[in-house]
Protein backbone atom coordinates (compact mmCIF):
# COMPACT_ATOMS: atom_id res chain seq x y z
CA UNK A 1 0.00 0.00 0.00
CA UNK A 2 1.55 3.29 -1.13
CA UNK A 3 0.95 6.34 0.88
CA UNK A 4 0.92 9.52 -1.11
CA UNK A 5 1.00 12.63 -0.48
CA UNK A 6 -1.48 15.22 -2.05
CA UNK A 7 0.01 18.06 -3.08
CA UNK A 8 -3.59 20.18 -3.16
CA UNK A 9 -5.20 18.47 0.46
CA UNK A 10 -1.50 18.85 1.50
CA UNK A 11 -2.44 15.48 2.94
CA UNK A 12 -0.69 12.06 3.07
CA UNK A 13 -3.29 9.45 2.02
CA UNK A 14 -3.70 5.83 1.01
CA UNK A 15 -3.25 4.64 -2.04
CA UNK A 16 -6.90 3.73 -2.91
CA UNK A 17 -8.11 6.80 -2.67
CA UNK A 18 -5.79 8.01 -5.99
CA UNK A 19 -6.35 6.32 -9.66
CA UNK A 20 -2.71 5.74 -11.44
CA UNK A 21 -3.23 7.64 -15.20
CA UNK A 22 -0.13 7.44 -16.59
CA UNK A 23 2.84 8.78 -17.81
CA UNK A 24 2.90 12.91 -17.18
CA UNK A 25 4.41 15.48 -19.25
CA UNK A 26 2.54 14.08 -22.70
CA UNK A 27 2.14 16.83 -24.99
CA UNK A 28 -0.47 16.68 -26.55
CA UNK A 29 -0.01 17.62 -30.35
CA UNK A 30 -1.39 20.68 -31.49
CA UNK A 31 -2.35 19.65 -34.60
CA UNK A 32 -3.14 16.15 -34.76
CA UNK A 33 -4.24 15.96 -38.18
CA UNK A 34 -0.77 16.76 -39.51
CA UNK A 35 0.91 14.22 -37.92
CA UNK A 36 1.86 11.01 -39.88
CA UNK A 37 0.58 7.38 -38.76
CA UNK A 38 4.47 6.82 -36.66
CA UNK A 39 3.94 10.22 -34.95
CA UNK A 40 0.38 9.41 -33.88
CA UNK A 41 0.46 5.90 -32.90
CA UNK A 42 3.66 7.24 -30.89
CA UNK A 43 2.07 9.75 -29.37
CA UNK A 44 -0.91 7.33 -28.31
CA UNK A 45 0.79 3.86 -27.25
CA UNK A 46 4.62 4.69 -26.83
CA UNK A 47 5.52 5.29 -23.30
CA UNK A 48 8.59 5.61 -21.61
CA UNK A 49 7.95 2.83 -19.10
CA UNK A 50 11.62 3.15 -17.49
CA UNK A 51 12.80 0.94 -14.71
CA UNK A 52 13.85 3.39 -11.93
CA UNK A 53 12.65 7.13 -12.04
CA UNK A 54 9.10 7.60 -13.32
CA UNK A 55 7.39 10.69 -13.34
CA UNK A 56 3.48 9.94 -13.64
CA UNK A 57 0.23 11.49 -13.22
CA UNK A 58 -2.11 10.59 -10.48
CA UNK A 59 -6.02 11.82 -9.78
CA UNK A 60 -7.13 12.17 -6.14
CA UNK A 61 -10.61 10.46 -7.13
CA UNK A 62 -11.90 9.60 -3.90
CA UNK A 63 -10.71 12.87 -2.17
CA UNK A 64 -10.53 16.55 -4.02
CA UNK A 65 -10.60 14.71 -7.91
CA UNK A 66 -7.85 16.73 -8.64
CA UNK A 67 -4.74 15.80 -10.80
CA UNK A 68 -1.12 16.00 -9.88
CA UNK A 69 2.09 14.66 -11.37
CA UNK A 70 4.33 12.20 -9.23
CA UNK A 71 7.75 11.28 -9.30
CA UNK A 72 8.51 7.67 -8.28
CA UNK A 73 10.92 4.90 -8.41
CA UNK A 74 9.01 2.22 -10.35
CA UNK A 75 11.15 -0.65 -8.68
CA UNK A 76 11.31 -0.06 -4.90
CA UNK A 77 7.98 2.38 -5.22
CA UNK A 78 9.25 4.90 -3.59
CA UNK A 79 7.65 8.62 -4.10
CA UNK A 80 10.11 10.78 -4.20
CA UNK A 81 8.21 14.34 -4.89
CA UNK A 82 4.81 14.88 -5.66
CA UNK A 83 3.96 18.22 -7.64
CA UNK A 84 1.43 20.36 -9.22
CA UNK A 85 0.29 20.15 -12.78
CA UNK A 86 2.46 22.61 -14.60
CA UNK A 87 5.25 22.56 -12.50
CA UNK A 88 8.70 20.77 -13.06
CA UNK A 89 10.21 17.87 -11.37
CA UNK A 90 13.07 18.22 -8.44
CA UNK A 91 13.83 14.35 -8.66
CA UNK A 92 14.99 13.36 -12.46
CA UNK A 93 16.61 10.24 -14.01
CA UNK A 94 19.67 12.19 -13.92
CA UNK A 95 19.73 13.63 -10.60
CA UNK A 96 19.04 10.37 -9.50
CA UNK A 97 21.93 8.57 -11.50
CA UNK A 98 24.28 11.72 -9.81
CA UNK A 99 23.26 11.15 -5.89
CA UNK A 100 23.41 7.52 -6.35
CA UNK B 1 19.65 -37.63 -23.22
CA UNK B 2 18.45 -40.75 -21.34
CA UNK B 3 14.34 -40.92 -21.71
CA UNK B 4 11.65 -41.03 -18.85
CA UNK B 5 10.24 -43.90 -19.10
CA UNK B 6 8.75 -46.66 -16.47
CA UNK B 7 11.82 -49.05 -16.76
CA UNK B 8 14.19 -45.78 -15.94
CA UNK B 9 12.36 -44.91 -12.47
CA UNK B 10 12.83 -48.93 -11.81
CA UNK B 11 16.28 -48.69 -12.61
CA UNK B 12 16.82 -46.18 -10.81
CA UNK B 13 14.83 -46.83 -7.41
CA UNK B 14 17.13 -49.68 -7.40
CA UNK B 15 20.43 -47.14 -6.79
CA UNK B 16 17.76 -44.85 -4.60
CA UNK B 17 17.02 -42.68 -7.25
CA UNK B 18 20.94 -41.42 -6.60
CA UNK B 19 21.91 -41.88 -10.60
CA UNK B 20 19.54 -39.94 -12.47
CA UNK B 21 21.38 -37.74 -14.98
CA UNK B 22 21.35 -34.13 -14.72
CA UNK B 23 18.24 -32.63 -16.88
CA UNK B 24 20.52 -30.02 -18.52
CA UNK B 25 24.30 -29.04 -18.93
CA UNK B 26 25.65 -25.86 -17.80
CA UNK B 27 28.03 -25.14 -20.56
CA UNK B 28 30.35 -22.15 -20.74
CA UNK B 29 29.17 -19.65 -23.63
CA UNK B 30 30.61 -19.86 -26.55
CA UNK B 31 32.12 -16.76 -28.39
CA UNK B 32 29.64 -17.27 -31.11
CA UNK B 33 25.99 -18.38 -32.11
CA UNK B 34 23.38 -18.18 -34.68
CA UNK B 35 20.97 -17.30 -32.57
CA UNK B 36 20.85 -16.08 -29.17
CA UNK B 37 17.73 -16.08 -27.12
CA UNK B 38 17.84 -13.29 -24.12
CA UNK B 39 15.20 -14.19 -21.64
CA UNK B 40 15.40 -18.24 -19.96
CA UNK B 41 11.55 -18.65 -19.31
CA UNK B 42 9.07 -20.36 -20.49
CA UNK B 43 8.76 -18.84 -24.11
CA UNK B 44 12.33 -17.93 -24.23
CA UNK B 45 12.79 -22.01 -23.58
CA UNK B 46 10.15 -23.04 -26.10
CA UNK B 47 11.64 -20.57 -29.21
CA UNK B 48 15.19 -22.55 -28.40
CA UNK B 49 13.47 -25.77 -28.90
CA UNK B 50 11.49 -25.39 -31.83
CA UNK B 51 14.70 -23.40 -33.54
CA UNK B 52 16.54 -26.88 -32.84
CA UNK B 53 13.32 -29.26 -33.50
CA UNK B 54 11.50 -27.85 -35.99
CA UNK B 55 14.52 -25.70 -38.12
CA UNK B 56 17.30 -27.27 -37.31
CA UNK B 57 19.33 -24.41 -35.71
CA UNK B 58 20.84 -26.07 -32.89
CA UNK B 59 23.87 -23.68 -32.32
CA UNK B 60 21.56 -21.90 -30.10
CA UNK B 61 22.02 -19.99 -26.69
CA UNK B 62 19.39 -18.98 -24.11
CA UNK B 63 21.05 -15.86 -21.57
CA UNK B 64 19.05 -15.79 -18.44
CA UNK B 65 19.77 -13.34 -15.87
CA UNK B 66 18.58 -15.42 -13.05
CA UNK B 67 17.58 -19.08 -13.41
CA UNK B 68 15.81 -21.15 -15.70
CA UNK B 69 11.70 -19.98 -15.55
CA UNK B 70 12.33 -17.94 -12.59
CA UNK B 71 10.36 -14.80 -13.53
CA UNK B 72 6.48 -14.96 -14.57
CA UNK B 73 6.57 -18.34 -15.63
CA UNK B 74 6.57 -19.10 -12.29
CA UNK B 75 4.37 -16.47 -10.84
CA UNK B 76 1.21 -16.85 -12.45
CA UNK B 77 -1.65 -19.14 -12.33
CA UNK B 78 -1.10 -21.88 -14.86
CA UNK B 79 -4.50 -21.67 -16.62
CA UNK B 80 -4.88 -22.35 -20.13
CA UNK B 81 -7.85 -21.73 -23.03
CA UNK B 82 -7.95 -20.54 -26.48
CA UNK B 83 -11.23 -19.01 -25.99
CA UNK B 84 -10.50 -15.79 -27.38
CA UNK B 85 -12.38 -13.35 -29.15
CA UNK B 86 -10.91 -12.48 -32.33
CA UNK B 87 -10.03 -14.77 -35.29
CA UNK B 88 -5.75 -13.44 -34.95
CA UNK B 89 -5.74 -14.20 -31.14
CA UNK B 90 -7.73 -17.41 -31.41
CA UNK B 91 -5.91 -18.50 -33.73
CA UNK B 92 -2.50 -18.38 -32.19
CA UNK B 93 -4.03 -19.79 -28.97
CA UNK B 94 -5.29 -22.27 -30.44
CA UNK B 95 -2.39 -23.79 -32.06
CA UNK B 96 -0.69 -23.60 -28.67
CA UNK B 97 -3.27 -25.25 -26.99
CA UNK B 98 -3.45 -28.12 -29.33
CA UNK B 99 0.49 -28.17 -28.50
CA UNK B 100 -0.39 -28.49 -24.86
CA UNK B 101 -2.31 -31.28 -25.44
CA UNK B 102 0.68 -33.44 -27.05
CA UNK B 103 3.58 -31.55 -24.93
CA UNK B 104 4.35 -34.16 -22.59
CA UNK B 105 4.92 -36.90 -24.75
CA UNK B 106 6.56 -34.09 -27.11
CA UNK B 107 8.78 -33.84 -24.51
CA UNK B 108 8.84 -37.11 -22.69
CA UNK B 109 8.48 -35.00 -19.59
CA UNK B 110 5.08 -34.64 -17.74
CA UNK B 111 3.92 -31.14 -17.70
CA UNK B 112 0.80 -32.06 -15.88
CA UNK B 113 -1.31 -30.58 -18.71
CA UNK B 114 -4.62 -31.19 -17.12
CA UNK B 115 -7.53 -30.54 -19.31
CA UNK B 116 -10.06 -29.63 -16.42
CA UNK B 117 -12.15 -27.05 -18.24
CA UNK B 118 -12.29 -23.62 -18.09
CA UNK B 119 -15.51 -21.77 -16.82
CA UNK B 120 -15.84 -17.45 -17.57
CA UNK B 121 -18.95 -16.59 -15.40
CA UNK B 122 -20.90 -13.72 -16.52
CA UNK B 123 -22.88 -11.76 -14.00
CA UNK B 124 -24.93 -8.81 -15.95
CA UNK B 125 -27.07 -9.11 -19.28
CA UNK B 126 -23.90 -7.46 -21.07
CA UNK B 127 -22.06 -10.27 -19.94
CA UNK B 128 -23.83 -12.78 -21.00
CA UNK B 129 -24.08 -10.75 -24.96
CA UNK B 130 -20.31 -11.00 -24.69
CA UNK B 131 -20.36 -14.59 -23.49
CA UNK B 132 -22.36 -15.54 -26.28
CA UNK B 133 -20.93 -13.53 -29.01
CA UNK B 134 -17.18 -15.15 -28.02
CA UNK B 135 -18.44 -18.40 -27.60
CA UNK B 136 -19.96 -17.81 -31.14
CA UNK B 137 -16.94 -16.96 -32.45
CA UNK B 138 -15.25 -19.92 -30.97
CA UNK B 139 -16.76 -21.97 -32.66
CA UNK B 140 -16.87 -20.76 -36.07
CA UNK B 141 -13.20 -20.89 -35.36
CA UNK B 142 -13.44 -24.44 -34.35
CA UNK B 143 -12.55 -23.89 -30.62
CA UNK B 144 -14.98 -25.84 -28.21
CA UNK B 145 -16.71 -23.88 -26.14
CA UNK B 146 -20.47 -23.86 -25.01
CA UNK B 147 -22.81 -21.40 -23.25
CA UNK B 148 -24.08 -22.80 -19.49
CA UNK B 149 -26.86 -22.15 -17.73
CA UNK B 150 -26.38 -21.27 -14.27
CA UNK B 151 -27.23 -24.76 -13.32
CA UNK B 152 -24.84 -26.23 -15.35
CA UNK B 153 -22.66 -24.19 -13.57
CA UNK B 154 -23.37 -25.37 -10.26
CA UNK B 155 -22.50 -29.14 -11.62
CA UNK B 156 -19.36 -28.28 -13.26
CA UNK B 157 -18.52 -26.51 -9.76
CA UNK B 158 -20.72 -28.04 -7.05
CA UNK B 159 -19.26 -25.58 -4.37
CA UNK B 160 -20.11 -21.91 -6.18
CA UNK B 161 -22.97 -19.81 -4.88
CA UNK B 162 -25.86 -19.69 -7.81
CA UNK B 163 -28.06 -17.64 -5.65
CA UNK B 164 -29.35 -14.61 -7.02
CA UNK B 165 -29.39 -12.49 -4.15
CA UNK B 166 -25.88 -11.65 -4.00
CA UNK B 167 -24.27 -8.17 -5.21
CA UNK B 168 -23.17 -9.72 -8.63
CA UNK B 169 -25.27 -13.04 -9.33
CA UNK B 170 -23.75 -15.55 -11.89
CA UNK B 171 -26.36 -15.78 -15.29
CA UNK B 172 -24.53 -17.70 -16.72
CA UNK B 173 -20.98 -18.78 -18.17
CA UNK B 174 -18.62 -19.58 -20.95
CA UNK B 175 -17.52 -23.28 -20.52
CA UNK B 176 -14.26 -24.73 -22.36
CA UNK B 177 -13.83 -28.18 -21.99
CA UNK B 178 -10.74 -28.76 -23.44
CA UNK B 179 -8.67 -25.71 -21.66
CA UNK B 180 -7.52 -26.47 -17.98
CA UNK B 181 -3.86 -26.18 -16.34
CA UNK B 182 -0.68 -27.17 -16.22
CA UNK B 183 2.60 -27.60 -13.98
CA UNK B 184 4.03 -24.15 -14.74
CA UNK B 185 7.97 -25.41 -13.70
CA UNK B 186 7.64 -28.36 -15.62
CA UNK B 187 7.17 -26.13 -18.99
CA UNK B 188 9.80 -24.82 -18.64
CA UNK B 189 12.20 -27.53 -17.29
CA UNK B 190 10.85 -29.61 -20.28
CA UNK B 191 11.72 -27.11 -23.18
CA UNK B 192 14.73 -26.53 -21.35
CA UNK B 193 15.44 -30.33 -21.16
CA UNK B 194 14.88 -31.07 -24.83
CA UNK B 195 16.44 -27.53 -26.41
CA UNK B 196 19.48 -29.05 -24.26
CA UNK B 197 19.05 -32.42 -25.61
CA UNK B 198 18.93 -30.62 -29.10
CA UNK B 199 21.98 -29.11 -28.38
CA UNK B 200 21.02 -25.54 -27.53
CA UNK B 201 23.02 -23.76 -24.38
CA UNK B 202 21.71 -22.59 -21.70
CA UNK B 203 23.50 -20.30 -19.92
CA UNK B 204 21.66 -18.97 -16.35
CA UNK B 205 22.81 -16.64 -13.88
CA UNK B 206 24.46 -14.31 -17.01
CA UNK B 207 22.84 -10.71 -17.65
CA UNK B 208 22.62 -9.32 -20.65
CA UNK B 209 23.60 -5.48 -20.58
CA UNK B 210 23.77 -4.19 -24.23
CA UNK B 211 22.71 -5.33 -27.42
CA UNK B 212 25.69 -4.55 -29.86
CA UNK B 213 25.24 -3.47 -33.33
CA UNK B 214 27.12 -3.24 -36.73
CA UNK B 215 25.22 -1.02 -39.68
CA UNK B 216 21.97 -1.21 -38.55
CA UNK B 217 22.61 -4.80 -37.66
CA UNK B 218 22.67 -6.54 -34.50
CA UNK B 219 26.59 -8.61 -33.76
CA UNK B 220 26.18 -9.93 -30.49
CA UNK B 221 25.25 -8.94 -27.14
CA UNK B 222 27.54 -7.48 -24.09
CA UNK B 223 26.82 -9.93 -20.65
CA UNK B 224 28.06 -9.73 -17.60
CA UNK B 225 30.12 -12.84 -18.60
CA UNK B 226 31.69 -10.06 -21.45
CA UNK B 227 30.34 -10.19 -25.24
CA UNK B 228 28.97 -13.20 -27.13
CA UNK B 229 28.92 -12.60 -31.28
CA UNK B 230 25.27 -13.81 -32.74
CA UNK B 231 24.16 -12.83 -36.20
CA UNK B 232 19.95 -12.91 -34.71
CA UNK B 233 18.91 -11.87 -31.38
CA UNK B 234 15.48 -13.10 -29.83
CA UNK B 235 14.45 -11.01 -26.53
CA UNK B 236 11.64 -12.55 -24.67
CA UNK B 237 12.59 -10.95 -21.68
CA UNK B 238 8.26 -9.73 -20.55
CA UNK B 239 7.98 -7.34 -17.87
CA UNK B 240 11.78 -6.15 -18.76
CA UNK B 241 11.31 -5.44 -22.62
CA UNK B 242 11.35 -2.32 -22.64
CA UNK B 243 14.76 -2.17 -20.91
CA UNK B 244 16.19 -4.47 -23.33
CA UNK B 245 14.83 -3.04 -26.25
CA UNK B 246 16.02 0.65 -24.75
CA UNK B 247 19.74 -1.36 -25.08
CA UNK B 248 19.16 -1.21 -28.97
CA UNK B 249 17.62 1.98 -29.16
CA UNK B 250 13.81 0.88 -29.66
CA UNK B 251 11.14 1.79 -28.01
CA UNK B 252 7.80 -0.86 -27.28
CA UNK B 253 4.35 0.21 -26.68
CA UNK B 254 4.11 -1.81 -23.50
CA UNK B 255 3.98 -0.98 -20.15
CA UNK B 256 4.58 -3.43 -16.99
CA UNK B 257 2.74 -3.58 -14.66
CA UNK B 258 2.54 -5.61 -11.01
CA UNK B 259 0.48 -9.14 -11.06
CA UNK B 260 -0.36 -10.57 -7.69
CA UNK B 261 -1.42 -14.37 -7.48
CA UNK B 262 -1.89 -16.21 -4.01
CA UNK B 263 -2.52 -19.84 -2.34
CA UNK B 264 -4.21 -20.74 -0.05
CA UNK B 265 -3.30 -23.95 2.94
CA UNK B 266 -3.82 -27.46 0.83
CA UNK B 267 -7.12 -28.52 1.20
CA UNK B 268 -8.96 -32.10 0.26
CA UNK B 269 -10.16 -31.88 -4.03
CA UNK B 270 -13.04 -29.39 -3.74
CA UNK B 271 -12.76 -27.78 -7.09
CA UNK B 272 -11.73 -29.95 -10.02
CA UNK B 273 -11.94 -27.24 -13.03
CA UNK B 274 -11.29 -23.38 -13.52
CA UNK B 275 -13.60 -20.61 -12.60
CA UNK B 276 -12.63 -16.93 -13.91
CA UNK B 277 -14.86 -14.14 -13.72
CA UNK B 278 -14.36 -10.94 -15.79
CA UNK B 279 -16.92 -8.86 -13.53
CA UNK B 280 -15.88 -9.41 -9.88
CA UNK B 281 -12.36 -9.83 -10.66
CA UNK B 282 -10.97 -12.75 -9.97
CA UNK B 283 -9.82 -16.43 -10.88
CA UNK B 284 -9.47 -19.78 -9.35
CA UNK B 285 -8.66 -23.15 -9.62
CA UNK B 286 -7.14 -25.88 -7.23
CA UNK B 287 -3.79 -27.68 -7.82
CA UNK B 288 -2.78 -30.89 -7.46
CA UNK B 289 -1.28 -30.53 -4.00
CA UNK B 290 -4.22 -29.38 -2.54
CA UNK B 291 -4.02 -25.26 -2.70
CA UNK B 292 -6.16 -23.11 -4.31
CA UNK B 293 -4.47 -21.19 -6.80
CA UNK B 294 -6.23 -17.28 -6.81
CA UNK B 295 -5.41 -14.59 -9.66
CA UNK B 296 -5.71 -11.12 -8.56
CA UNK B 297 -5.68 -8.12 -11.38
CA UNK B 298 -2.78 -6.06 -12.45
CA UNK B 299 -1.99 -3.23 -10.06
CA UNK B 300 -3.05 0.51 -11.10
CA UNK B 301 0.60 1.01 -11.80
CA UNK B 302 3.48 0.35 -13.25
CA UNK B 303 6.51 -0.98 -11.46
CA UNK B 304 8.68 -3.57 -11.50
CA UNK B 305 9.51 -4.62 -8.16
CA UNK B 306 7.76 -8.22 -8.27
CA UNK B 307 5.37 -7.18 -5.62
CA UNK B 308 1.68 -5.65 -5.30
CA UNK B 309 -0.40 -3.82 -3.11
CA UNK B 310 -2.61 -5.73 -1.10
CA UNK B 311 -5.47 -3.72 -1.67
CA UNK B 312 -5.49 -5.45 -4.52
CA UNK B 313 -5.42 -9.05 -3.18
CA UNK B 314 -7.87 -8.28 -1.16
CA UNK B 315 -10.37 -7.08 -3.30
CA UNK B 316 -9.57 -10.25 -5.23
CA UNK B 317 -10.61 -12.33 -2.39
CA UNK B 318 -13.55 -10.64 -1.66
CA UNK B 319 -14.64 -11.79 -5.52
CA UNK B 320 -13.69 -15.04 -4.35
CA UNK B 321 -15.68 -15.41 -1.20
CA UNK B 322 -18.78 -13.95 -2.85
CA UNK B 323 -18.48 -16.89 -5.81
CA UNK B 324 -17.39 -19.46 -3.04
CA UNK B 325 -19.12 -18.77 0.39
CA UNK B 326 -17.06 -22.17 1.62
CA UNK B 327 -13.72 -20.75 0.78
CA UNK B 328 -14.03 -17.57 3.35
CA UNK B 329 -12.65 -20.15 6.05
CA UNK B 330 -9.63 -21.19 4.01
CA UNK B 331 -6.05 -19.66 4.81
CA UNK B 332 -4.13 -17.85 2.58
CA UNK B 333 -0.20 -19.23 2.79
CA UNK B 334 1.58 -17.20 0.03
CA UNK B 335 1.67 -14.37 -2.47
CA UNK B 336 3.49 -12.86 -4.84
CA UNK B 337 3.73 -10.98 -7.98
CA UNK B 338 5.27 -10.77 -11.60
CA UNK B 339 6.07 -8.17 -13.89
CA UNK B 340 4.16 -8.54 -16.73
CA UNK B 341 4.42 -6.30 -20.34
CA UNK B 342 1.01 -5.37 -20.89
CA UNK B 343 0.21 -3.63 -24.34
CA UNK B 344 -2.46 -1.34 -25.40
CA UNK B 345 -4.43 -3.84 -26.78
CA UNK B 346 -3.73 -6.65 -24.65
CA UNK B 347 -2.47 -9.11 -27.40
CA UNK B 348 1.23 -9.73 -28.05
CA UNK B 349 3.83 -8.37 -29.77
CA UNK B 350 5.54 -11.19 -32.11
CA UNK B 351 7.89 -9.28 -34.51
CA UNK B 352 11.05 -8.01 -36.27
CA UNK B 353 12.11 -5.08 -35.67
CA UNK B 354 14.17 -1.88 -37.50
CA UNK B 355 17.47 -3.39 -36.55
CA UNK B 356 18.30 -6.68 -38.94
CA UNK B 357 18.50 -9.60 -36.65
CA UNK B 358 16.82 -8.09 -33.76
CA UNK B 359 13.55 -9.73 -32.85
CA UNK B 360 10.62 -9.13 -30.08
CA UNK B 361 8.54 -11.65 -28.49
CA UNK B 362 6.62 -9.85 -25.60
CA UNK B 363 3.73 -7.83 -24.58
CA UNK B 364 1.75 -10.96 -23.46
CA UNK B 365 0.67 -9.45 -20.69
CA UNK B 366 -1.51 -11.23 -18.00
CA UNK B 367 -1.91 -13.90 -20.44
CA UNK B 368 1.06 -15.75 -21.22
CA UNK B 369 1.60 -18.78 -19.28
CA UNK B 370 -1.37 -20.23 -22.05
CA UNK B 371 0.68 -19.62 -24.69
CA UNK B 372 4.28 -20.73 -24.09
CA UNK B 373 4.54 -23.78 -26.53
CA UNK B 374 2.60 -21.71 -29.69
CA UNK B 375 4.02 -18.46 -28.75
CA UNK B 376 7.72 -20.20 -29.22
CA UNK B 377 6.65 -22.07 -32.36
CA UNK B 378 5.36 -19.14 -34.01
CA UNK B 379 8.58 -17.26 -32.83
CA UNK B 380 11.37 -19.56 -33.51
CA UNK B 381 9.60 -19.66 -37.37
CA UNK B 382 9.68 -16.25 -37.28
CA UNK B 383 13.52 -16.20 -36.30
CA UNK B 384 14.88 -18.96 -38.38
CA UNK B 385 12.94 -17.28 -41.67
CA UNK B 386 13.39 -13.93 -41.12
CA UNK B 387 9.62 -13.24 -41.47
CA UNK B 388 6.79 -13.50 -39.75
CA UNK B 389 5.07 -16.80 -39.12
CA UNK B 390 1.48 -16.24 -40.79
CA UNK B 391 -0.03 -16.69 -37.37
CA UNK B 392 2.36 -14.22 -36.25
CA UNK B 393 2.09 -11.81 -38.77
CA UNK B 394 -1.06 -9.51 -37.02
CA UNK B 395 0.69 -9.20 -33.92
CA UNK B 396 3.08 -6.90 -35.39
CA UNK B 397 4.77 -3.95 -33.96
CA UNK B 398 3.83 -1.53 -36.60
CA UNK B 399 -0.01 -2.53 -35.86
CA UNK B 400 0.34 0.32 -33.12
CA UNK B 401 0.99 2.71 -35.74
CA UNK B 402 -1.13 1.47 -38.90
CA UNK B 403 -4.00 1.41 -36.59
CA UNK B 404 -4.80 -2.27 -37.00
CA UNK B 405 -5.13 -3.36 -33.14
CA UNK B 406 -6.46 -6.71 -31.88
CA UNK B 407 -8.65 -5.15 -29.24
CA UNK B 408 -8.79 -8.39 -26.77
CA UNK B 409 -9.22 -6.91 -23.80
CA UNK B 410 -12.66 -8.42 -23.59
CA UNK B 411 -11.72 -11.99 -23.58
CA UNK B 412 -8.09 -11.50 -21.49
CA UNK B 413 -9.60 -13.02 -18.75
CA UNK B 414 -10.05 -10.17 -16.19
CA UNK B 415 -11.01 -6.50 -16.96
CA UNK B 416 -7.69 -4.17 -16.45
Amino acid sequence: MLLIHCPHCREDREEEEFHYSGEAHIVRPLEPENLSDEEWGDYLFFRKNPRGIHHEMWHHTAGCGRYFYATRNTVSYQILETYMVGEKPQHTADSAGASQ
Amino acid sequence: MKRYSGFSLFKNALSYHENWQKIWRSPKPKSDYDVIVVGGGGHGLATAYYLAKVHGITNVAVIEKGYLGGGNTARNTTIIRSNYLWDEAAQLYELSLKLWEGLSQELNYNVMFSQRGVLNLGHNLQDMRDIERRVNANRLNGIDGEVVTPERVKEIAPLINISRDCRYPILGASWQPRGGTARHDAVAWGYARGADALGVDLIQETEVTGIRRKNGAVVGVETTQGFIGARKVACVTAGNSGVVAAMAGLRLPVESRPLQALVSEPVKPCLDTVVMSNAVHGYISQSDKGDLVIGAGVDGYNGYGQRGSFHVIEHTLQAICELFPAFSRVRMNRQWGGVVDTCPDACPIISKTSVDGLYFNCGWGTGGFKATPGSGYVFADTVANDRPHPLAAAFNIDRFNTGALIDEHGAAGVAH
